[in-house]
């Protein structure tokens, strides 16, 4: 047995080697997180100062989430937004890759091969023509218009409509046998069988969300729809910058990711190994 | 039927937030308009956006700026393949490799983009600090130099891609057949060897893969350049998806931002198109 065997000095170096560069590569969020729990006149000590001399991390906390900024809102519009858009887009993708996946009608090639163009596209490139038809149905500045703008996603419904392949076909006849319509075989016995590919593309659905920043940037104006991406610039943008204040909160912004990541971390990686890989 | 009953609200979706929005596009490209004023306000005229462009000297930056961006892409896969192997097979603690090296990807674009321009400030950020205290008195002004903005930017882009693609490789890695490896060490071959006549080979498709997305990909950053440059200094880092959204949105010309879009539109087209014929033509099943 290969498990066994006795610890391999050479694989142990390369190990130790191999999270000193690791170390090295996550330096600029160790420095994001130290950095948060300084007092602004301490940010820029040379010799950096990895442990922080003095200090301040309650107060820088404070005040980004009760201070000046009402950061708190922007958590919750980010985490409505987030977690609405990741419902309506697992929905529609997962019916979508099963049509793509798993049922026959005229068409189904042409819809593919078009689909798939569209996908290349680069989302700024048809902002313009996005922008006058959202004021023309009135989902300009609303959170209504941000969910629907993100939650109609090719890559879900191409990376569902892999898994949804993989399905036996007798799974799905002998269900037909039975006098299951296909809404029943969908949601009885396909949905069930994808879970996993399910919560992978959900996890990354939410993450990217939370992440954009381009779709409030354009499609939002109110301060009070604001959601953390852009709530966080404004103390970079504000009256000179406050670079501890920034730091806190580009950490707070990057926490329920990190959770939600070491949470799913197989889930996540799995996911993508097996979509990337099969392409 | 029940097929397009499935696909129903993904179609209506996409007509309407994408496939009008791309026929729209062509069409506005050819005319002068601002879409503050309103559709009667809209005038055709013509080719005049696009010969315009081809004076246009922040386009033909972004444009040459968007081609120099290519460069990320096989830097950072090559990175990537490095990592890949020695990760999958001389090192304990993998999923924790794993999980390192995919941080920066799962980051808000913000928050690292905000943390670099501090990383990176000229007179007391870190890395300058570091470099005047080892004696180079005038190191590079980054992100505010004009000659080094955009090669900081695409590290900052290796940096944040590098754990996508270093898990893709290591799922490829892992369904390369074991004996392949045995066989050639029986006839002598040496890890160079193996590398060259094996791993590469075997990760063709692989390669091919994330060679079109990364691609794809550097057509499409705009949250990076937006937060971290806003394009400049004077233009150096300012990309075709960038300078559109600010002839778009901030200069409001619709009509010329709409004939940019149908450059970008047509490189990708363009692009994809190799894709296709390439695909049938070099990678091996």
């Amino acid at each position: 047995m290969r498990s066994l065997q006795r610890i391999d000095i050479r694989k142990l170096i390369t190990t130790i080697i191999m999270l000193i560069v690791g170390l090295i590569f996550l330096l600029p969020f160790v420095w994001m997180l130290v950095t948060s729990f300084k007092f602004e006149n301490d940010v820029f000590n040379f010799p950096i100062e990895w442990l922080p001399v003095r200090w301040n991390m309650v107060e820088n906390y404070r005040e980004v989430w009760m201070g000046q900024y009402p950061f708190l809102l922007y958590y919750l519009n980010s985490m409505k937004v987030a977690v609405l858009t990741t419902v309506v887009s697992v929905i529609i993708s997962s019916m979508a890759g099963f049509a793509f996946g798993k049922l026959q009608y005229a068409g189904k090639n042409f819809l593919f091969v078009l689909i798939l163009m569209l996908y290349m596209i680069p989302t700024q490139a048809i902002l313009v023509p996005q922008f006058l038809i959202f004021k023309s149905l009135d989902l300009y500045d609303s959170h209504l218009g941000m969910i629907l703008l993100n939650s109609f996603s090719v890559f879900g419904t191409f990376m569902l409509r892999q898994f949804f392949i993989g399905i036996h076909p007798e799974f799905i006849e002998s269900a037909k046998m039975d006098g299951a319509g296909y809404f029943k075989i969908f949601l009885r016995i396909a949905l069930p069988l994808v879970r996993p590919a399910i919560a992978t593309y959900a996890i990354l659905r939410f993450i990217w969300t939370w992440n954009d920043y381009q779709t409030p940037l354009i499609f939002i104006r109110d301060k009070a729809l604001y959601t953390i991406q852009i709530g966080m610039r404004q103390f970079a943008d504000g009256e000179g910058q406050f670079y501890a204040l920034t730091m806190a909160g580009a950490v707070s912004a990057i926490i329920p990711l990190l959770i939600v990541f070491l949470v799913a971390q197989k889930q996540v990686i799995e996911g993508i190994s097996v979509g990337g890989v099969k392409g | 039927m029940a097929g397009y009953m499935f696909m129903g609200p993904m179609l209506i979706g996409v007509i309407i937030l994408v496939l009008i929005p791309v026929l729209a596009t062509i069409v506005l490209g050819f005319t002068d308009w601002n879409f503050v004023a309103g559709f009667e306000q809209a005038k055709f005229i013509g080719l005049d956006n696009f010969t315009k462009l081809l004076d246009d000297d922040i386009f033909l930056t972004s444009m040459k700026n968007n081609f120099l961006l290519l460069f990320v892409v096989p830097i950072g896969m090559a990175i990537a393949l490095l990592l890949a192997i020695i990760i999958n097979s001389h090192v304990y603690l993998k999923d924790t490799m794993k999980v390192i090296y995919f941080m920066p990807y799962i980051s808000s674009v913000v928050a690292v983009a905000v943390v670099f321009q501090v990383l990176f400030h000229p007179t007391f950020g870190p890395i300058n600090q570091f470099l005047m205290s080892i004696g180079i008195d005038n190191p590079p002004k980054w992100l505010s130099d004009i000659n080094f903005a955009l090669p900081s930017v695409m590290f900052i882009m290796i940096w944040v891609q590098i754990g996508f693609k270093l898990i893709i490789y290591m799922a490829a890695l892992q369904n390369i057949p074991r004996d392949l490896y045995e066989a050639a060490s029986i006839d002598g071959a040496n890890g160079w060897h193996k590398f060259k006549k094996i791993t590469l080979p075997m990760l063709s498709s692989t390669s091919f893969f994330l060679l079109i997305i990364g691609i794809i990909g550097t057509f499409k950053v705009f949250d990076l350049i937006a937060v971290l440059t806003a394009g400049g200094p004077s233009n150096s880092t300012s990309v075709a998806v960038y300078y559109l959204y600010d002839t778009a949105f901030v200069n409001l010309k619709s009509g010329y931002a709409s004939a940019i879009a149908m450059v970008l539109l047509l490189f990708v087209f363009i692009i994809t198109l190799i894709q296709w014929v390439a695909q049938k033509k070099w990678v091996n099943e």
